[in-house]
């Protein structure tokens, strides 16, 4: 995938948004770039980038994320440190967005910087296996209300249509024309479809831009 | 897999409600149940349907007192010191033998305690809540699937019995996504109310939703009715899993989240040659007395697993008569059970060693 400086990763509430950002860190790190990445949520008090900061650390990926991101004090709260990511234009910053227009609030403080910029691409992560974005209207009507609460508008899509551990290829194949529909009614490209790295092979040469996942963020029970 | 669609476990509870024919929801938010209201606020708006934030909790319960006195399906949702505040409620509900569906997916307590998963309003639940002697009907969940049939079922088991049925989930269960098969959950109707207060028509007598009595001698009559209807329910409603209990000589018990881990252990358990089984509550009130009676049987020793200080082992040891051997498995506080930490118990116990 191409990357411009600044990766904005928002969707609909539980649509992978912390996954597919940690992975698109991950892939800029792997090919040298300086990133880090910033948990800019305000709605989920839980499975936040912060359970995964040894994964982060181990990896040279940087984290900017509230003080209280995964202590379990349930606050809105965001870092100072937010600020860097407009400021420091020598570094690639990935920002996972809170779920919904709720979540994306917290982006309006700075997408008027990102915009005069102009080095970002805003991205909708679409999964077609959550209830309330099962097709591509109701999918449009969340990412509406979205860029109308985060003041930018979406750049391109990435079709994270997942069922979980459970996901098979077939249930990402069904979900082709979907996101097609998503991306025609918005008119921006279908950056990718991202799936777990164990799908690859059943895939490979089956979709354009598959975009493979090798971090997993840190579940509660792993065991279970 | 085209039909089913990943959830979260309190959004299958809230769809599922709506599948069963609720409309109107009233509840306030509180972690980690607040994902209930979030969905009900999007969706309820768009099928006709109340969605209400209220003032409380304490408004909210009452609020579903007036809906189910007007005869329809009706819940709420919170969580553990959000349930507390309901107690009155509760007690009302029970005291004018109305049907309600409520929610508590519980957190650390007591007091504001912490928001990671707890099993520890187990007595809370099915010891009554409120004041006063009634019951309610106690749903268990262990899967998100479970999260929507146990919806369904309380709406029906609630009509059926003029009983508020809980959902008495941990946060795990809340929080966590799975796939959900909606197409599969199968409702019946609501039964005919003649009881509800919907307007006489000038037709018939008044309808009274009331739960003050204040003859002692019809007091004495409504309360001794009601249990002769809890005495059907117990008869009637309970629900279990059995797993691997046939030569079962080491029993667990565990519900919720814990059965889930319980699983991993015994399987192990079983690898290593140890007979060992589980059994799952589903309902927890009317708990499965006869079926942990019989394993009593053959078990010599029950261990329950719980996210608490050991509540459910009450009722695991009432129903074996204390014949057994009885050992507690726990993590509170927000903690869960790890299969390392059962299976260290099961092999305790297989030993004879009771701890």
């Amino acid at each position: 995938m191409k990357y411009k400086r600044i990766t904005v990763v928002c969707g609909h509430y539980g649509s992978g948004k912390t996954n597919v950002a940690l992975n698109m860190a991950y892939e800029q790190r792997q090919r040298g770039e300086d990133v880090s990445i910033a948990d800019l949520d305000i709605v989920n008090p839980y499975f936040r980038t912060k359970d995964s900061i040894d994964e982060l650390n181990n990896r040279g990926i940087g984290l900017i994320c509230s003080d209280y991101a995964g202590t379990n004090l349930d606050i809105p709260a965001l870092p100072d440190e937010m600020y860097a990511i407009t400021d420091n234009i020598n570094k690639n910053y990935v920002l996972d967005i809170g779920g919904d227009d709720r979540g994306a609030l917290a982006l309006g403080r700075l997408a008027p910087q990102i915009i005069k910029e102009n080095d970002y691409s805003m991205i909708a992560v679409i999964n077609m296996y959550r209830p309330l974005t099962r097709d591509y209207k109701s999918t449009i009507e969340v990412l509406r209300e979205i860029e109308y609460a985060g003041g930018i508008s979406f750049t391109a899509v990435i079709n994270n249509s997942n069922l979980g551990v459970q996901t098979t290829s077939e249930d990402v194949l069904a979900s082709i024309s979907y996101a097609q529909e998503v991306s025609n009614n918005m008119s921006i490209p279908i950056i990718a479809t991202s799936v777990s790295e164990k799908l690859k092979n059943e895939l490979d040469g089956k979709i354009d831009n598959l975009f493979l996942m090798k971090l997993q963020k840190s579940l509660i029970n792993k065991e279970c | 897999m085209a039909d089913k669609v990943l959830m979260k476990g309190n959004e299958a509870i809230a769809e599922a409600a709506i599948i069963a024919g609720c409309r109107h929801y009233f509840g306030y938010p509180i972690t980690p149940q607040t994902e209930v209201a979030a969905y009900m606020a999007k969706k309820m708006p768009k099928i006709g349907g109340t969605f209400l934030q209220a003032e409380s909790e304490i408004a909210a319960i009452n609020m579903v007192y007036g809906v189910s006195s007007a005869g329809k399906r009706v819940m709420t949702s919170s969580s553990s010191p959000g349930i507390s505040l309901k107690g009155e409620g509760l007690s009302y509900l029970a005291g004018a033998d109305l049907p309600a569906f409520v929610v508590n997916v519980q957190r650390g307590g007591p007091g504001l305690g912490g928001i990671q998963p707890s099993q520890s309003d187990y007595f809370q639940s099915t010891r009554g809540g409120g004041h006063g002697d009634y019951r309610m009907i106690v749903y268990a969940p262990a899967s998100v699937q479970e999260m929507a049939s146990l919806t369904v079922k309380a709406f029906e088991s609630a009509d059926k019995y003029r009983m508020t049925a809980m959902i008495l989930a941990d946060g795990t269960m809340g929080q966590m996504m799975e796939p959900v098969d909606l197409a599969s959950l199968k409702v019946n109707p609501a039964p005919e109310k003649l009881w509800a207060t919907t307007g006489t028509g000038k037709k018939r007598e008044h309808n009274i939703i009331n739960s003050l009595y204040l003859k002692p001698e019809e007091l004495e009559k409504v309360n001794f009715e009601r249990y002769e209807r809890y005495q059907t329910v117990e008869a009637d409603e309970v629900m279990y899993e059995e797993y691997l209990m046939n030569d079962a000589e080491i029993c667990v018990a565990a519900f919720g989240i814990a059965a889930r881990v319980s699983k991993n252990a015994i399987n192990e358990a079983r690898a290593r040659g140890i007979k060992v089984g589980m059994i799952r509550p589903i309902t927890l009130w009317p708990f499965p007395k006869n079926v942990f009676k019989k394993a009593a049987e053959k078990a010599h020793t029950f261990i329950s697993v719980e996210l608490s200080m050991g509540q459910m082992i009450e009722d695991v040891k009432l129903s074996t008569e204390c014949k057994a051997n009885y050992l507690l498995c726990n993590r509170v506080g927000g903690m869960i059970p790890l299969p390392e930490q059962v299976l260290k118990c099961i092999e305790n116990a297989a030993k004879g060693e009771l701890k």
